[in-house]
């Protein structure tokens, strides 16, 4: 598949354009989540954990290439550990989502070790491994995860010492957009650097990127520690605002979702991961809860509809559309 | 100590086997196709479903219900084949490939569930399965023995069509260098829709058989699909002695964890793929793979 190049940001020419316009947008969303959906706050936050999520798998799938069935163990990994620390007693908020980056930023450093080894089938089969691997322990290490009961009675302090996590949900969801919206600022910024452009020579030609010189294996390792820390916070942000993490955060279920929402937005493209994200669960948050398997074959038809008609995802049709534009202007 | 070493070498290898009859049929098809079916779970449970229907609803008699399992799976597999298999075979890459067939795997949970129900499906087992053997110095489950003789035959079967037939000389050929091949004369969209069906039928026949090992259930083929996976990965693909092998041997992993450390569960399995893949990078006994 020819995943649609990430020049969102070409069109602005003012300095730090894109990041401000990433920053403003995801407020924006946020601000217009609040006026829709008042009475579904908790949906919401839950719904820009995953974001976070995809977000993260974007980094490696769509801007490096690597096929993964694993992100979900960073995500996990980073929830438990966020948890643990809020139990332990370090309750502000703000260190719970360090804490959560950090332990992600170790998750992801060792599950790209392990995944950008190789490509292809090994690749693969590494990923979903890895995954697995991480779910055994987590239902094994009762102590730190509470095995299938999942880890309770996590209680942060209020953000700023003053607005409380409380049923209505208002600081647990403003605190997660304002997460997202940093996070996508940082990452429109990251995703323009030349790192990231020597990650799409590798995801385009591996071979040639080998051979104008480029480390390829340390370099994914090192997107992986960057994927990390943004799966890191999206699942700090989930054990603090749901106050509970159980064994769905690290399953493969979540892995193989996540990757389905980053396609139907278009992978490669950070706008695309938002966008699939919040389509995804929107759509989902009205028809699973029907029946299960409905959603199932619709899911399923959606990615061979993808897959056949739209290699790209969502995004890749507005690109287009963009391009057709200037050209016909310029 | 001893007793418990061979008892645990008998479930070992009935269970081998039992992912050996599944995951040969992936094996094959990626060795010729170039194709990574993470659907290939989900056509055993279509097996394993008309299987239980057929012995449940019907009241045929097992080995005919085995063969109308096999048979329907076929036909129901041949539509993917032809509109969305074809797309992918050997050229595209293998996130487009993921993709399709996780989408493929989805969809026929759905279905089945929505046809069938949402419950575990029992195939049972006519009476001369079902009762012990006396091999010696224990009783075994009669079955298991079946699996095992299964798992041979369908070893020796393949080895006999792919060695020894004209099928298999034109499979092998394409395996090698498909444009060539084809150049030569030989129909490769023919070869291939009769590969997938062989590798279909396999996993039906698989997953009928193996359904006291593997129980069927809607999610079946997301939960076993990993270690179909993984089979193929460490044997090599499109290598029937590789697939033995790494059945074998993860058979052997996982059942022993079970025995000594049950409460740690896939954790031993896992962490055997992962040194075996570093170990050997294309497989036990693989060719090198693009």
């Amino acid at each position: 598949m020819s995943l649609a190049p990430a020049r969102f940001g070409m069109a602005f020419s003012i300095p730090l354009g894109s990041e401000l316009a990433a920053l403003v947008a995801v407020g924006l969303l946020g601000a217009l989540g609040y006026v829709v959906f008042p009475d579904d706050l908790a949906f919401l936050t839950r719904l820009i954990s995953i974001t976070l999520l995809v977000l993260s798998l974007d980094l490696v799938t769509g801007y490096c290439g690597v096929a993964t069935l694993g992100q979900a163990a960073l995500f996990g990994v980073a929830a438990y550990a966020a948890g643990n620390a809020c139990i332990a007693g370090l309750t502000n908020p703000f260190l719970l989502l360090l804490v959560g980056m950090l332990a992600g930023v170790i998750a992801g450093i060792l599950s790209g070790l392990l995944i950008a080894r190789f490509r292809g089938l090994q690749q693969l089969v590494l990923s979903i491994a890895f995954g697995q691997l991480v779910a055994a322990l987590a239902n094994k290490l009762t102590a730190w995860t509470g095995g299938s009961d999942g880890l309770s009675g996590i209680t942060p302090a209020p953000v700023f010492g003053v607005f409380d996590f409380d049923l209505y949900g208002h600081a647990a969801y403003w605190l997660s957009v304002g997460a997202l919206a940093v996070i996508m600022a940082a990452l429109a910024a990251f995703v323009r650097s030349p790192f990231s452009l020597t990650c799409e020579a590798i995801r385009d030609d591996d071979l040639r990127a080998r051979m104008i010189g480029l480390a390829v294996y340390p370099r994914l390792v090192a997107m992986y520690a960057v994927s990390g820390a943004v799966a890191g916070v999206g699942g700090a942000l989930s054990a603090i605002t749901t106050g509970v993490v159980g064994l769905d955060s690290v399953s493969f279920e979540r892995s193989a979702e996540a990757l389905v929402m980053l396609v139907l937005g278009g992978a490669g493209h950070l706008w695309g991961a938002l966008v699939g994200a919040i389509l995804f669960q929107v759509f989902e948050h009205y028809v699973a809860t029907s029946n299960p398997y409905n959603w199932l074959v619709l899911v399923g038809l959606m990615l061979m509809a993808i897959v056949i008609f739209a290699p790209g995802g969502l995004m890749r049709g507005v690109d287009l559309a963009r391009r057709r534009r200037a050209r016909r202007r310029g | 100590m001893l007793l418990t070493i061979l008892s645990l070498i008998i479930d070992a290898v009935s269970y081998g086997m039992a992912l050996f009859i599944i995951s040969i049929g992936l094996s094959i098809m990626m060795g010729l196709m170039r194709v990574v079916n993470l659907a290939h779970g989900a056509f055993a449970m279509i097996g394993g479903y008309l299987a239980s229907y057929a012995l449940v609803n019907l009241g045929a008699p097992y080995l005919i219900a085995a063969l109308i399992a096999v048979v329907g799976t076929i036909i129901i597999s041949i539509p993917f084949e032809l509109l969305l298999y074809r797309r992918i075979y050997r050229k595209s890459d293998s996130l487009t490939q993921l993709l399709l067939t996780i989408g493929v795997t989805f969809f026929i949970i759905g279905v089945m569930n929505f046809v069938f129900g949402p419950t575990v499906k029992p195939v049972p087992l006519p009476s001369w399965l079902s009762g012990p053997v006396d091999i010696g110095f224990r009783m075994v489950p009669a079955h298991r023995i079946f699996v095992v003789i299964c798992g041979a035959l369908t070893a020796l079967a393949l080895w006999v069509l792919f060695d020894r037939t004209d099928f298999g000389v034109r499979l092998r050929a394409a395996v090698d260098d498909s444009d060539m091949a084809e150049s030569l004369g030989i129909r490769t969209d023919v070869l291939y829709l009769l590969t997938f069906a062989l590798a279909v039928g396999l996993a039906a026949f698989g997953g009928v058989v193996g359904a006291e090992l593997l129980p069927i259930e809607p999610y079946y083929a997301l939960r076993y699909m990993v270690i179909f996976l993984v089979v193929v990965s460490v044997g090599g693909a499109g290598s029937i002695a590789g697939a033995l092998a790494a059945s074998f041997l993860l058979g052997l992993a996982d059942t022993t964890g079970k025995y000594f450390m049950p409460e740690y569960g896939d954790f031993f399995f896992y962490a055997a793929v992962i040194a075996i893949v570093f170990l050997f990078p294309n497989g036990l006994l693989g060719r090198e793979s693009g």
